[in-house]
């Protein structure tokens, strides 16, 4: 006799169009760094971790980070709840336009579509039972540095949906983001720098460039210059490095690591980003301004 | 935002570091001393996401309790000696591109080289640049050899290298400016292996010429 309950519990989404990078993110694989890892992982947990309790998933389960585009896909078995997050932008079921931010109902043989983003960079699309992919070291984030994970998600590309446990919870409400600079911590290289760098870092806009990605957002403006000093190597000998690192290169221009930083690096760390503030550089575009305060 | 200096165990003395609000850095003497560091940590289960030996340091990533830390950091008494890790052999062809630069550099012949680089009990130190890319140390200072001023844009998976005093082993194929002095046909990184990385940190390493 066949599992009823399971076949009733299959669903698919056979992917008709897709972006220029849509992945498959969940929390990431924390704990591997010292194999030289990137934790990877959805790159706002907030707006990510929310979609997911609107579908009535727990907050892990994995979810699409649909970003440069959008994606379009046609549910295959049993219908599900789904729910958008992060960045602004449309939202449509068969081609009647659907609230972002609350479940929407997608039904068997439907095309659910999401257009670019409007205001920001990335969308989270979650669904309820999650994208299914198999996992990889314990997580279906993919890894952009290293390209650990599944691949990036294509036209063609049939992705298995898990099973749902809980029906979805359309009264929840994200957080409110909170505006204004984002909160840094000084060190721990604030002494490689001149005395005054990090009054400097935060002294001025700095500019989102062109090449930003998962791994780091890339700035221009003002340089940020190395202090003279006999009593230390000419280079940093390569050490750890966290989520929010600014690291700064001998051009004295700053990278504020994101999920998919190198686990470990030569060059020096002048302060780190407050992780509550890390989730809206997902969500800068390039000729954005950025500026940060120090919390010390 | 200043450095503490902490006397830890009975013979070191370590400096820590705040990186943000959730890790710690650890600078130490010297590779040895911080491969040992995170040894001891994580066989003591320090509550931390992230144990991540560096050169000189350890990072302490997703620190729930400083005060535990600062407990696994006291019992710790340097062991240096790195010989308590497995020990792999990798079968090796030395037939790397830049083997007779290596040699100049080294102010020896080739032969001599390949003599040279089996002799040495390698340790892998702490990993970077990609998964299963494992910082060897072993080699004395007095033969570092420079990156190359242009990397390749391709190093094929096992090409054995060397870069200031480090050895190497690429996992899989990537762009690369460490000097080539072989290839090992041994799986460097497997994500389908319990133990992923061949070459973990504290993993003995012996080279071994192919016959």
């Amino acid at each position: 006799m066949p599992d009823v309950s399971t076949a009733q519990s299959a669903a698919s989404w056979h992917v008709l169009e897709a972006g220029a990078l849509v992945l498959v993110q969940d929390r990431g694989r924390p704990g591997l760094a010292h194999l030289g890892v990137p934790r990877a992982g959805w790159l706002d947990p907030r707006a990510a971790t929310f979609a997911n309790r609107l579908v009535g998933n727990v907050e892990d389960a994995a979810v699409l980070e649909v970003a440069g585009g959008g994606l379009r896909v046609r549910h295959h078995g049993t219908g599900r709840w789904v729910a958008v997050t992060g960045a602004t932008g449309e939202v449509s079921v068969d081609g009647v336009a659907r609230d972002a931010g609350r479940p929407t109902w997608v039904p068997p043989g439907a095309v659910l579509a999401l257009g670019p983003a409007r205001d920001g960079v990335r969308r989270w699309l979650a669904v309820g039972g999650g994208v299914d992919v198999a996992p990889v070291l314990g997580s279906r984030s993919t890894d952009t540095l290293a390209w650990v994970g599944p691949p990036p998600v294509r036209a063609g590309d049939v992705l298995p949906l898990g099973a749902t446990h809980a029906p979805p919870a359309p009264l929840d409400v994200e957080a409110p983001t909170r505006r204004g600079p984002l909160r840094l911590v000084p060190g721990p290289r604030v002494d490689w720098f001149v005395d005054d760098v990090v009054a400097r870092l935060c002294a001025h806009d700095y500019v989102v460039t062109a090449d930003s990605n998962r791994v780091g957002l890339r700035l221009s403006g003002a340089a940020l210059e190395r202090g003279r000093s006999d009593d230390r190597p000419s280079e940093l000998p390569s050490e750890g490095m966290v989520a929010g690192a600014v690291q700064v290169p001998p051009d004295g221009l700053p990278v504020v690591f994101l999920a998919d930083h190198p686990t470990t690096g030569g060059y020096p760390v002048v302060a780190v980003v407050d992780p509550r503030d890390l989730g809206r550089c997902a969500q800068l575009r390039p000729g954005d301004a950025v500026r940060f305060v120090s919390s010390a | 935002m200043s450095p503490r200096g902490s006397v830890v165990g009975e013979t070191a003395r370590v400096r820590v570091r705040d990186v943000g609000h959730d890790a710690v850095l650890v600078e130490l003497g010297d590779t040895a001393e911080a491969l040992s560091l995170a040894q001891h940590a994580r066989a003591s289960r320090v509550a931390a996401l992230e144990v991540v030996p560096g050169a000189r340091t350890v990072l302490f990533d997703g620190v729930s309790d400083r005060a535990a830390l600062h407990a696994v950091l006291d019992r710790w008494v340097p062991d240096t000696g790195g010989g308590e890790g497995p020990l792999v052999e990798l079968l090796t062809t030395y037939d790397g591109a830049d083997l007779a630069v290596v040699a100049a550099a080294w102010g020896t012949d080739t032969a001599e080289v390949v003599r040279r680089h089996q002799d040495v009990e390698f340790v892998a130190a702490f990993c970077g640049f990609a998964p299963g890319f494992a910082y060897l140390a072993g080699l004395p200072e007095s033969l570092a050899v420079p990156r190359l001023d242009t990397p390749r844009t391709r190093v094929p998976a096992g090409s054995v290298a060397l870069a200031g005093a480090w050895c190497g082993v690429y996992p899989t194929a990537s762009p690369g400016g460490w000097q080539l002095i072989g290839h090992t046909g041994a799986t460097l990184w497997d994500v389908a292996r319990s133990e992923p990385a061949l070459l973990a940190p504290g993993t003995r390493v012996r080279f071994v010429a192919h016959a």
